[in-house]
């Protein structure tokens, strides 16, 4: 048997018998293990995810056994390939349909920027028409790296306050994508 | 000029109606629906469990290849080839490759073609692997996948060792390699064919006679072989039917034609013969490779291109200390090439078909037109027309085992 | 399985079809000739149902578009014969302000998509073509991008603007 790993409790006051810490964190500590990934996989990106979540490099290590294709129930939405401007509506779509707290990881140089594809077909970039919070390089990244953005997104769930997604602040950045 | 394109907007896929009494459900399967592996919007005509009609749209990742391609040198557009089937990109570099040598009428040596030929059945074999797996998976069988995954991974630690990328590999130049071949190199494809045959033999144990694999894809999607050269299908599924057309045999390119192997076909063109098709193909493209190896031993050692200075980049230390080098380079990289004002066709046998690469030179620095004939494309167009009358379930693994890839088929 | 000679080839045909085949010629190989729209269906329907030739096999159709001659818009047909292991290549021109040309798709099925990729990307008019819409385009998009005189990059962008670049 491998050894398991637990994760580290949130700082916190701890007694006998009872243990005191921020409802932030404890709900940032379980989701951040838990995220749902909707793979949102167009192209070549989308074949290098599918090598992630193989036997080799085994994706659902942490905490996202269950790749959800369906955007309810999914945390994570996970845009790995060219995004045609007519597959654009498509995302957004897609996006507006996830229920919040949702994040967003843009991997590859297509969904990050356009990548080679500098033409009148392509969206130069997924965050002209939803907020990115994770994106990762590569043309297409290694499994390693879709890895690391994925920790990364995992580190900012842990991080997030639970009143963000309520906050003016949040209302105006989603305004700004034209999404109330 | 004209801003000739519009601004986003949403699209609209296109219903037909021709069920007034709305008797029929509509079902809107796809571009992104999990079942499809890919960006494919079919607008299905159901009758309960049973499609009736369907129309496909395709075009959601459209990337304008050939537009780029005139637009890219001749050594730029490889990347270009890279990311029309991902699944064996190998095989689109060095197509693209020998299409711009025949233009050229450069010769390589054996031994190159016979290093291309390993790296273009290990692409097909990869190809293959991924195609077969998720038919497994959607046939409900995940084990298989799991199993083939692993493997392909080896097979991408071969083409890291060669060229340094996984995926899209943007292999070799025009005139042959970038680098040689390195010892670890031939240890790991030795390695490779030692230790993947166990593994496709359980792999096939698991599924060749499988009661409920059989039952689910024996029969279905079984296309006559006039329907399917009428459709212009090529490749595995065009096999199945059993047509024996393989570019490999009928118009042999990188001394495919010193190989001894066997071109499979099927009967019905059922999933199931395209299933034991592709499988029976790894077979034979381990064959292949296992006498390449052999071949390759008795060529001169250390040639890994042809000696065609004007087109083959020099590499970067002589371009610094060499003048002859460097003016090569310059040559090279500004377009400064002589090359015919002519125009040529050129086909491999891709993992999905005939992959051909229609180039039409004006002598000037890009082609003037470069056109893809994609067998994605062009296999996928039955798709629709074929499903009527089938299960849903039916069409999905009819999907699956069509190995439509998106980017060759919207390039 | 014999193959048939391109030399043969050429004589069967200019016996058929005399002037309306024009500019032959034999690159790589592959033997390539020019036809007229007028003949083009008879001759697709000809090679392919011709018990000695036998193009059964349609294996690709593009357009090829020269902006500076009068007759700007070619379409141009692969044809493969898998009887004798031959290929050939038909082009036909057409002026762009009447590009139209009767459809293969009454030959091959094939034709229905590589045809409709050819008038999506080069306008050409497929006459008789059962659903001739833009394929890999967006619908609503109103000219055909592959014509010369359209850029690659979307005029649209701001980002590439020099006055990001301190130009």
């Amino acid at each position: 048997m491998s050894e398991i790993n637990i994760v580290e409790a949130p700082a916190g006051v701890e007694g006998s018998g009872f243990f005191a810490t921020s409802l932030d964190k404890v709900i940032g500590l379980a989701r951040s293990h838990s995220l749902w990934p909707l793979p949102f996989a167009t192209s070549c990106c989308g074949i290098e995810f599918m090598a992630t979540m193989g036997s080799h490099y085994d994706f659902s290590r942490f905490g996202s056994e269950r790749p959800s294709f369906s955007p309810r129930q999914a945390d994570l939405l996970m845009v790995m390939g060219t995004i045609a401007k007519k597959m654009a509506p498509v995302l957004k779509q897609v996006y507006i349909q996830m229920a919040e707290p949702r994040w967003v990881i843009s991997v590859g140089a297509c969904a990050s920027s356009g990548g080679i594809f500098d033409t009148y077909s392509v969206l130069q970039g997924i965050d002209e028409i939803i907020p990115v919070d994770v994106y990762v390089p590569g043309c297409p990244p290694r499994p390693e790296a879709i890895i690391d953005g994925f920790n990364k997104i995992q580190e900012l769930v842990k991080n997030e306050s639970l009143r963000r997604r309520n906050s003016p602040e949040y209302a105006q950045l989603l305004a700004k994508y034209g999404i109330q | 000029m004209s801003n000739f394109i519009t601004e986003i907007t949403p699209n609209r896929p296109v219903y037909t109606d021709n069920d007034p009494q709305g008797e029929l459900t509509t079902l809107n399967l796809g571009p992104t629906h999990p079942a499809t592996h890919g960006v494919f919007q079919n607008v299905l005509q159901m009758d309960g469990e049973r499609i009736v009609s369907g129309v496909s749209t395709i075009g959601y990742i459209h990337r304008a290849f050939e537009k780029i391609a005139e637009h890219r040198p001749f050594y730029q557009i490889t990347t270009l080839t890279d990311r029309l089937n991902y699944c064996s990109s190998p095989i689109n570099n060095m197509g693209w490759h020998m299409t711009v040598e025949k233009l050229l009428d450069i010769k390589t040596p054996k031994r190159v073609d016979y290093m291309r030929v390993i790296v273009m059945e290990l692409s097909r074999i990869a190809d293959h692997l991924i195609c077969n797996g998720i038919l497994g998976v959607d046939t409900g069988a995940f084990s298989g996948f799991l199993y083939l995954m692993e493997e392909r991974e080896h097979i991408y630690e071969i083409f890291e060792e060669v060229c340094g990328a996984r995926l899209t590999t943007n292999i070799g130049r025009i005139g042959g390699f970038e680098r040689d071949f390195n010892e670890i190199t031939f240890q790991k494809i030795k390695k490779f064919i030692k230790n993947f045959p166990p593994i496709l033999k359980e792999f096939e144990a698991l599924f060749n006679r499988n009661r409920i694999f059989i039952e689910r894809t024996s029969g279905v999607g079984a296309v006559s072989p006039e329907v399917a050269m009428g459709y212009s299908w090529s490749g595995p599924i065009l096999r199945a039917t059993g047509v024996d057309y393989d570019v490999r045999v009928n118009e042999p390119y990188a001394s495919y034609e010193d190989f001894d192997f066997e071109i499979p076909v099927g009967t019905t063109g059922d999933v199931y013969d395209r299933f034991i098709l592709r499988n029976e193909e790894m077979w034979q493209s381990l064959r292949i490779i296992e006498q390449a190896l052999e071949k390759i031993e008795k060529e001169p050692k250390g040639v890994f291109h042809a000696d065609v200075p004007e087109f083959y980049l020099p590499p970067k230390e002589q371009v610094y200390n060499n003048m002859e080098a460097l003016i090569y380079h310059f040559k090279i990289v500004m377009g400064e090439v002589e090359t015919p004002k002519t125009e040529v066709y050129h086909a491999v046998e891709g993992g999905n078909g005939e992959l051909g690469f229609y180039l039409v030179n004006d002598g000037g620095r890009t082609p003037y037109r470069l056109h893809f004939r994609r067998p994605s494309f062009i296999n996928y167009q039955m798709y629709a027309p074929m499903s009527g009358g089938m299960l849903l379930s039916d069409a999905i693994i009819n999907m699956s085992s069509l190995n439509i890839i998106a980017g060759e088929l919207d390039a | 399985m014999g193959k048939i000679s391109n030399q043969h080839l050429i004589e069967k045909l200019t016996a058929k079809y005399g002037e309306q085949i024009s500019a032959i010629s034999e690159p790589y190989g592959l033997l390539t000739f020019e036809a007229t729209r007028t003949v083009i269906s008879d001759l697709l329907a000809f090679l392919k149902n011709d018990e000695e030739l036998k193009f059964n096999y349609l294996t690709d159709i593009t357009a090829i578009h020269y902006p500076e001659k009068e007759n700007a818009l070619g379409v141009i047909y692969h044809l493969h014969s898998f009887y004798n292991n031959v290929r050939i290549r038909i082009k036909v021109f057409l002026p762009v302000s009447d590009p139209t040309i009767p459809t293969a798709t009454l030959l091959w099925d094939g034709a229905n998509w590589m045809e409709r990729e050819t008038f999506d990307f080069f306008g050409i008019q497929f006459t008789g073509h059962p659903d001739l819409r833009r394929i890999l385009n967006v619908d609503d998009m109103t000219v055909f991008p592959m014509r010369r005189e359209y850029p690659l990059e979307d005029p649209n962008r701001v980002d590439k603007k020099d006055y990001f670049f301190g130009r």
